[in-house]
């Protein structure tokens, strides 16, 4: 377990600047995605922590003490890369083993051939042995350590991966896409182990993904990077609910947020023809993000209604319908607005049919809850707004 | 066997697209081995249209040939001395140039070059350059008070002279294969033996490079062995199997006997010899490369 703290970390590669003044603090045992798209810079993060780059200026620092000098050997840092990086002329025991080997066995014994003879080497040799089967006996691989990484599925590799990291016994475990390598049924399943591993080893996890839904079901907190840029830092209910900006608003949440374009008159929000019971300071066009579930069709039978009471009402042109079974994906557009898309999900009350008057309808009335509104200015900014007039408003 | 008229149709075009490739196997190597073969068993000369079948006598003789055995040991001697030195010192500067970031191409050029010249006309600036009286070498020595060599002159020293040589050939031809298996190594394996700790310089090597440069070691190990053996053109350039047959090697022993004593049934026995011990190197690179496939 360690606290890492990130100090102003900046970073160009050449003449591009890939991290602007990074600054984050993970406490111990804390879990950490770094979320972004590619490119965003995330992965550099993860490899200066490691010590894999070094940062042009700031600091690393694990429990209070900077490693920004230090070797990656000597952070006490595990990583597992994302297409695993196993010695493919190793046996599974062997790439497990490596890490052991390298931190106890001194120079001479480490040469080939020299284990099994020098004194240090013979050792040394039983424990670390007893230590690879505990740690692949936990993660389920104990059958396979005579395997070459060649005769594995990947599956098992990216376990190999977890278990030559966690065999070191480090303060703090970095993740770079691990399951981006995987079918989408491992992908689940592998994270929800990844999540029982955090909570069981208590570690610190530093966490790298692109996949906004990992970031969201796995982590503690959700940092979201845009272009070298931390956007936000939040658990990640507050990033979905409370972002701080449209970027984030728009980065999180499947299928993403609805943007609407809004006009500030008098104080009130209008939205179409529809004046909405909402204030928001200052004048001029507002983004309006709605999400999409928080979108009802009260007209609409079989359909669950995703707000109680009443909300502004608006006239919807619907594309199309995609029924997920349980749910479904209403495709269209505000009658004001053409060119700005609408997708709505809603969940199915009872049946498990899809409504033929929703298949068949051209234009839909939707409703909106005020509350669940976010409101942005022209620079993606988030506006706080108040609401008026409504049931249940605080 | 039932077959539909399309997989006859199939077969057909199947073998057709084989023929021209095997064609030309069986009248560039094939044949010709037959026929050597052929000769073998003969004591058929250049200068006489007469000849006889004498079943193994050829070979009898050959292993009980001084010269024979005298070409063997010279030949393994000097193997001895170049593939050392054509594995080793191509390895070493390879991974030497694979650090270098600015002048790797320059280098690369550079230590290529003896590849793209003829080695024979090559080999007359050797000998200017080794020559025992006016040559450059020995006078660079002379000058450090090391007294010159006398680099074709002397039967113990005209093998390592001709290593020399053949090593400054082939080094840059090595090293291209080596910076190309060099490059071929994911980087992430280096990273992630930096953070289990063998980033040593020599626990790199041991743990990643080496391991990894394994088919590309075997391919260098085995084509660099066949070029020993095939020690040809500088000898009968520079020393024609002397002084007193310290560089008789074998290729030229067969050189020799076939086009200068005009014994082409005993030069054929030779060459099948030949043709065995390089089909053995061939047959080991086969074996152990395909042991290495998942790679």
């Amino acid at each position: 377990m360690a606290q890492l703290e990130l100090k102003n970390i900046k970073k160009s590669f050449g003449e591009t600047p890939v991290l602007h003044d990074i600054s984050l603090d993970v406490a111990h045992g804390e879990f950490v995605s770094l979320v972004g798209q590619s490119g965003c810079g995330k992965s550099t993060l993860l490899r200066i922590i490691a010590g894999l780059e070094t940062p042009d200026s700031g600091d690393i620092l694990i429990d209070g003490a900077s490693v920004t000098n230090s070797a990656p050997k000597d952070r006490n840092i595990a990583m597992v890369f994302q297409d695993y990086a196993l010695y493919p002329h190793m046996s599974v025991g062997e790439n497990m083993a490596m890490p052991l080997m390298m931190a106890r066995l001194p120079l001479h014994a480490r040469l080939p051939g020299m284990r099994s003879i020098t004194p240090a080497g013979r050792r040394a040799q039983p424990e670390i042995r007893a230590e690879v089967a505990k740690v692949a006996a936990q993660l389920h691989i104990d059958h396979l350590l005579d395997r070459r990484p060649a005769q594995l599925s990947g599956g098992q590799r990216q376990r190999v991966a977890l278990g030559r990291a966690l065999v070191r016994n480090p303060q703090v475990f970095l993740m770079d896409e691990p399951l981006s390598n995987l079918d989408a049924k491992l992908r689940v399943q592998v994270r929800a182990e990844i999540t029982e591993l955090h909570a069981s080893s208590g570690l610190t996890f530093v966490y790298v993904t692109h996949d906004q839904v990992e970031a969201m079901t796995m982590s503690d907190r959700v940092a979201l990077m845009q272009s070298g840029h931390l956007l936000q830092v939040g658990a990640p209910n507050t990033l979905y609910s409370d972002p701080a900006i449209l970027d984030v608003a728009r980065f999180i949440g499947s299928p993403e947020i609805n943007i609407a374009a809004g006009e500030r008159v008098a104080g009130r929000v209008r939205l179409g023809d529809v004046t909405l019971p909402i204030t928001v300071d200052g004048q001029g066009p507002v983004q309006i993000g709605i999400r999409p579930e928080t979108i009802s069709l009260p007209g609409v039978a079989g359909l669950a209604t995703a707000h109680p009471g009443q909300g502004p009402s608006l006239p919807l042109n619907k594309r199309m319908v995609e029924d997920l079974g349980p749910e479904v994906l209403i495709h269209g557009h505000f009658a004001h607005a053409p060119d700005a898309p609408v997708r709505i999900r809603a969940q199915k009350s009872d049946s498990y049919g899809t409504d033929d008057a929703l298949m068949r309808a051209e234009s839909l009335t939707v409703t909106l809850n005020p509350q669940q509104l976010l409101f942005f200015d022209a620079h993606g900014q988030r506006l706080t707004a108040k609401a008026l007039e409504t049931v249940g408003a605080t | 066997m039932a077959t539909s008229p399309l997989q006859r149709a199939q077969t057909r075009l199947a073998y057709m697209l084989v023929l021209p490739a095997s064609l030309l196997i069986l009248v560039i190597y094939i044949i010709p081995i037959i026929l050597v073969f052929a000769a073998s068993l003969t004591d058929y000369t250049l200068v006489s249209d007469h000849y006889e079948f004498v079943g193994l006598e050829n070979y009898r003789t050959m292993f009980a040939d001084e010269g024979f055995a005298n070409a063997l040991r010279n030949t393994f001697f000097y193997a001895v001395l170049f593939l050392p030195g054509a594995f080793v010192i191509s390895l070493v500067l390879a991974i030497a140039i694979q650090e270098q970031k600015q002048f790797r191409s320059v280098l690369e050029v550079l230590y290529f070059l003896p590849v793209t010249s003829t080695l024979s006309a090559m080999a007359l600036v050797w000998a200017a350059l080794m020559d025992s009286g006016q040559g450059v070498i020995n006078a660079t020595l002379e000058t450090f008070g090391i007294p010159g060599v006398n680099w074709f002159g002397n039967g113990n020293v005209v093998l390592y002279s001709l290593a020399i040589i053949s090593l400054w050939s082939v080094i840059g031809f090595n090293m291209v294969l080596f910076l190309a298996g060099l490059t071929a190594i994911p980087q992430n394996l280096y990273e992630a033996a930096a953070m289990d700790g063998a980033d040593h310089p020599v626990d790199k090597f041991f743990r990643v490079t080496w391991p990894m440069l394994g088919p590309t070691a075997m391919f260098v190990a085995v084509t660099s062995s066949i070029t020993a053996f095939k020690l040809f053109d500088t000898v009968a350039i520079l020393t024609q199997g002397g002084p007193d047959h310290a560089s008789e090697v074998f290729l030229y022993l067969a050189f020799l006997e076939a086009f200068e004593y005009f014994n082409m049934g005993y030069a054929s026995a030779l060459s099948l010899f030949f043709l065995g011990i390089i089909f053995v190197f061939a047959l080991v690179q086969a074996l152990f490369t395909d042991r290495n496939v998942q790679y």
